[in-house]
């Protein structure tokens, strides 16, 4: 226990006389809390679009006026002709465009159908997806609405009708922010855990020192958590600070208990400084190790469901993501922050977490080698 | 030049050897263009949701499988009290649950109509909507169909053409930003640790004692990275092409000139950063926060700009990144030509022109 | 005072297909400064991080201590010192710092560590410099430094491994009454140099050529076997003896 303490008391001296330390502990998290909290937004609201109306009828202006009035859908493009409405899609001063056709209230009127064309750029094909579902379900109150209206002037019939009304719960307003946030936490410290951790062995590598450690009595283990331990407390630290900042800056409800996400946390940090430190016993250079932790660190956040939801990807992904540390967390993360979630709610999260800690610690002490 | 010759090879050997840093770098953008082509997706499928069928009636059994049938929802708990929903959610089974009100048929059939509530797990927003805008469709169509007959019905069809990618797959909008990241990423980050290592190492001191001139020393320290992006241009060109049927639309030589200019401004940023850092450690924070993190999050390659507050829309504008990647969507996927993109190609020119001549003052003054 | 410390026998080392320790046998006694002498590459260093445990033989018997250096590596490293070719102390951690450290981690008592660190910084004169970091520290002194702080905690033997590297002659000849001290103190000394008139400071010594010892004994019984002036012509005679 006492030669745990030494390696520990040594490891944060080293960890505050770096200058570097400090601003990365306490300045990065804020800045990082709010530059990916608005910046990773798939929020889909000020769809810049175009009407080129060729019909000109006031059955046309109000279809044209139906988008306008939608919260997300802002008219940049007044297109002329086809030509020039195709243009505007191609030069970004729209990314829908509605063509409407000659003598689109008349068809209506006469035939009782009309079509009207919708030219989406669709590169962000996820956005496209959204905004062709928007603009379909504007179309079809337009349907409902103006339908009514002209049918019951010529023949009132009795309808049955299935009206629908909806509830958010959780976030009401759909406030992207409030999702971001608690992953982003998870980010955090990650971030710092496993780049700590992945440097530290292999410096002492670098500099030359590991031979000094590996020639004294110490223990295996008393190495690795002495090693492990201080950055352990400062991840914790840092999940405190960006608890504080979230609630602070971004007003994010705490619905469930804050014991339990710093239970899971500390569960989860095992478990990715463990990875850090296998990372380091395999890399030579601080270099190398920080390449290959930026490298599993970029595989595991993108398959971590923080921006893409997991459900989405196809069956070997989601299959994937089973190994991923990150996507646990982050799902406990706003299950208990936005959702209340208690304990017996994410004990499966729990069991799965301590078994990869584990695992990956014991992988850890045997890849950890005294002697060459 | 014999010298030269030698020097640069002497720094592909470092480069060679280094095997890790290698599969890395060759690695990277390769696993990156896969995950983004197969698995980051943002669409609605599969989405679990559970009912709460207070009447279990003909039409609500009808209607429930109209749902259940479109593919998009999995019918994943049958709920029988209110006090469920919260649990469900709570425990993540269901993403959405949708309730019938008790008497269902009988009143659509009595009263003309009858009610659905569709109650979402909004702490994911975006999921939220979309199951909720799908369902809503579901629904009205369903209701629609039941009117179907007795009236004349109205219908304004909604054509929808999807341009440039009709199959909307999202590898078309992440490879531009995937080819910028790489790009910044070898050719200013790893050049720029390259070049303070040798400062580090006090290495510098004697390459400059050589009778090698200044720029040389740059030139052949830049020149395998140099090389390296090309050949994870080529991959992920490659693969994106082969793998997932990514057009080229435009000009292939108006591409690769618009790489090449890329490269040069991504590498000026590199020597520039390593003529600022003192160490390593420094040249490799400036490159990850000033460099990689704007790149990815403000580039509009993952994330859409426009969306974004402004105070971050404008940094965007100071980013190459951002330019290259509109070039590269017009000219792949658009299929334009450089008149469309002679602004940006500008915005990157100026750029890279500042950048270098600010380093090579840099440079003269530091040595 | 007869005790043999070390003991090895045909010791081997292959890397590959290459041999880096050839049947090394010798022995050290308590007490005794034991110099590996060779040129940069002859297997000096790895020789003695095998025998500090750093390194797995390939072949061969050593003891240390009485220990095996097979089954009880973790009890040899209870009772060895060892100071590497690379500076073994941390530059970002003050002299009392590392130390404490040290110390520490060989388990020595907290009065123990408070004692020792006074008289270590005393008898090195380094009480005005106690509180910097090491980085600050000309290299003369970080090489002392590095001896104490390799023996602090008594060991039965001290492996130094070309210590005096880069350090002027004053201070090398500083070094020397600092491995003195701790031999007088009944610390046994296996040093490694190519610094041939070092080699004339030690007890006994065996001379290394590729791999294998070529010669071995007291400086005076080398210099007079090959009738020699001095231990430099002494590796002479023996590396030109491999070239030939």
């Amino acid at each position: 226990m006492r030669t745990i303490f030494f390696i520990v008391r040594k490891e944060f001296r080293q960890v505050f006389r770096n200058r570097s330390m400090l601003p990365m502990i306490f300045v990065m998290p804020i800045i990082q809390l709010l530059i990916l909290a608005n910046a990773t937004t798939f929020e889909i609201k000020n769809v810049n679009f175009g009407v080129l109306d060729l019909d000109r009828s006031p059955l046309s202006t109000r279809l044209a006026s139906k988008f306008e009035a939608s919260p997300h859908f802002t008219r940049t493009d007044y297109p002329q002709s086809q030509k020039d409405a195709e243009e505007g899609i191609l030069k970004d001063r729209s990314k829908l465009t509605i063509v409407i056709p000659k003598n689109f209230e008349r068809d209506l009127i006469k035939e009782n159908k009309a079509e009207v064309q919708f030219l989406i750029n669709a590169i962000d094909g996820g956005a496209a997806g959204i905004i062709a579902a928007y603009s379909q379900s504007i179309v079809r109150d337009f349907n409902i609405d103006e339908g009514m209206n002209l049918i019951n002037v010529i023949t009132p019939v009795q309808s049955s009708t299935v009206q629908v009304s909806y509830l958010h719960w959780y976030n009401p307003e759909l406030d992207y922010i409030t999702f971001m946030v608690p992953g982003i936490l998870v980010l955090l410290v990650t971030f710092i855990g496993m780049f700590l951790s992945s440097m530290s062995v292999v410096k002492e590598k670098e500099i030359g020192t590991i031979e000094q450690i590996n020639v004294t009595p110490i223990k295996k283990y008393e190495f690795i958590i002495g090693k492990l331990t201080p950055f352990f407390i400062i991840a914790l630290f840092e999940l405190t600070f960006g608890l504080f900042i979230a609630k602070l800056i971004f007003d994010i409800p705490f619905n469930g208990s804050l014991t339990l996400i710093f239970f899971f946390a500390a569960v989860y940090l095992v478990a990715v400084l463990s990875v850090g430190l296998v990372i380091s016993t395999f890399a030579d250079t601080q270099q190398q190790a920080m390449f290959i932790s930026w490298f599993i660190l970029v595989i595991f956040l993108l398959m971590s469901g923080l921006f893409t939801p997991i459900q989405s990807m196809p069956m070997w992904a989601q299959r994937i993501t089973w190994f991923n540390p990150i996507a646990y967390f982050i799902d406990a993360m706003r299950m208990v922050l936005l959702k209340g979630s208690g304990f017996s709610d994410i004990s499966k999260h729990f069991l799965i977490m301590t078994i990869y800690s584990t695992v990956v610690t014991a992988y850890a002490v045997f890849r950890y080698k005294k002697v060459n | 030049m014999n010298k030269f010759k030698g020097f640069v090879y002497k720094e592909f050997l470092h480069l060679i050897r280094d095997y890790r840093t290698m599969i890395i770098l060759i690695g990277m953008p390769v696993i990156q263009v896969i995950l983004f082509g197969f698995a980051i997706r943002n669409e609605l499928n599969s989405v679990n949701i559970g009912i709460l069928d207070r009447s279990k009636d003909e039409m609500t059994q009808k209607l429930t499988s109209k749902i259940l049938s479109s593919d998009y929802f999995i019918l994943k708990e049958y709920l029988t009290d209110e006090s469920q929903i919260d649990a469900a959610f709570k425990k993540g089974l269901v993403k959405e649950v949708i309730v019938f009100e008790s008497g269902f048929a009988e009143k659509l059939q009595k009263e003309g109509r009858a009610e659905v509530q569709i109650i979402t797990d909004a702490s994911e927003p975006n999921m939220a909507n979309l199951a909720l805008s799908y369902t809503t469709g579901i629904i009205l169509d369903f209701s629609q169909s039941l009117s179907a007959g007795k009236e004349r019905s109205f219908v304004i069809t909604p054509e929808i053409k999807m341009l440039y990618n009709e199959e909307l797959k999202s590898v078309f909008m992440f490879v531009p930003g995937i080819m910028a990241t790489i790009l910044m990423l070898i050719s200013a980050m790893m050049t720029s640790i390259t070049i303070t290592r040798e400062k580090e190492f006090g290495t510098m001191e004697v390459l400059l004692a050589s009778p090698l001139k200044p720029y040389q020393i740059i030139l052949g320290k830049v020149a395998p990275y140099l090389l390296l992006s090309l050949v994870n241009l080529t991959l992920i060109l490659w693969i994106s092409m082969t793998v997932f049927g990514m057009p080229v639309r435009g000009s292939m030589i108006l591409l690769i000139a618009e790489c090449a200019l890329f490269i040069t401004t991504a590498l000026s940023l590199g020597i520039l950063i390593s003529t600022v850092a003192g160490s390593m450690q420094v040249a490799m924070m400036i490159s990850l926060v000033g460099l990689m993190m704007p790149t990815v999050l403000l580039s509009g390659f993952i994330f859409p700009i426009e969306n974004m507050p402004w105070p971050l829309q404008w940094i965007s504008h100071i980013l190459p990144a951002k330019w290259f990647v509109i070039i590269i969507k017009n000219i792949m996927l658009k299929g334009t030509g450089f008149s469309y993109v002679y602004k940006e190609t500008l915005v990157l020119i100026s750029m890279t022109v500042f950048l270098l001549g600010l380093s090579i003052k840099k440079f003269k003054t530091r040595l | 005072m007869n005790e043999n410390i070390i003991i090895t026998e045909d010791l081997t080392k292959k890397f590959g297909s290459f041999t880096a320790c050839d049947k090394i046998s010798f022995s050290v006694k308590k007490g005794e400064i034991f110099g590996f002498l060779g040129a940069n590459g002859a297997g000096k260093t790895t020789a003695i991080r095998m025998l500090c445990g750093l390194l797995l033989p390939t072949s061969g018997k050593a003891s240390i201590g009485g220990y095996d250096i097979y089954k009880d590596t973790e009890k040899i490293k209870l009772n060895i010192g060892y100071m590497s070719q690379k500076f073994s102390l941390y530059e970002d951690l003050t002299v009392k710092e590392n130390i404490e450290f040290y110390a520490g981690i060989y388990r020595l008592s907290t009065k123990e560590i408070k004692e020792r660190s006074k008289l270590l910084i005393s008898e090195l004169g380094l009480e005005r410099s106690a509180d910097s970091l090491i980085r600050s520290l000309p290299l003369g002194w970080r090489q002392k430094l590095a001896f104490s702080v390799a023996v602090i905690h008594s060991p039965k033997i001290v492996f130094l491994d070309e210590p005096t590297g880069g350090v002027d002659p004053v201070t090398r000849r500083q070094f020397w009454d600092l491995i003195y001290k701790a031999a007088d103190d009944g610390i046994s000394v296996l040093v490694t140099t190519h610094y041939m008139d070092e080699a004339e400071y030690c007890g006994r010594i065996s001379m290394m050529v590729d791999g294998k010892i070529a010669a071995m004994g007291t400086p005076a019984e080398l210099k007079s076997s090959y009738n020699v002036g001095s231990m430099y012509e002494v590796f002479l005679h023996l590396a030109r003896g491999k070239n030939e």
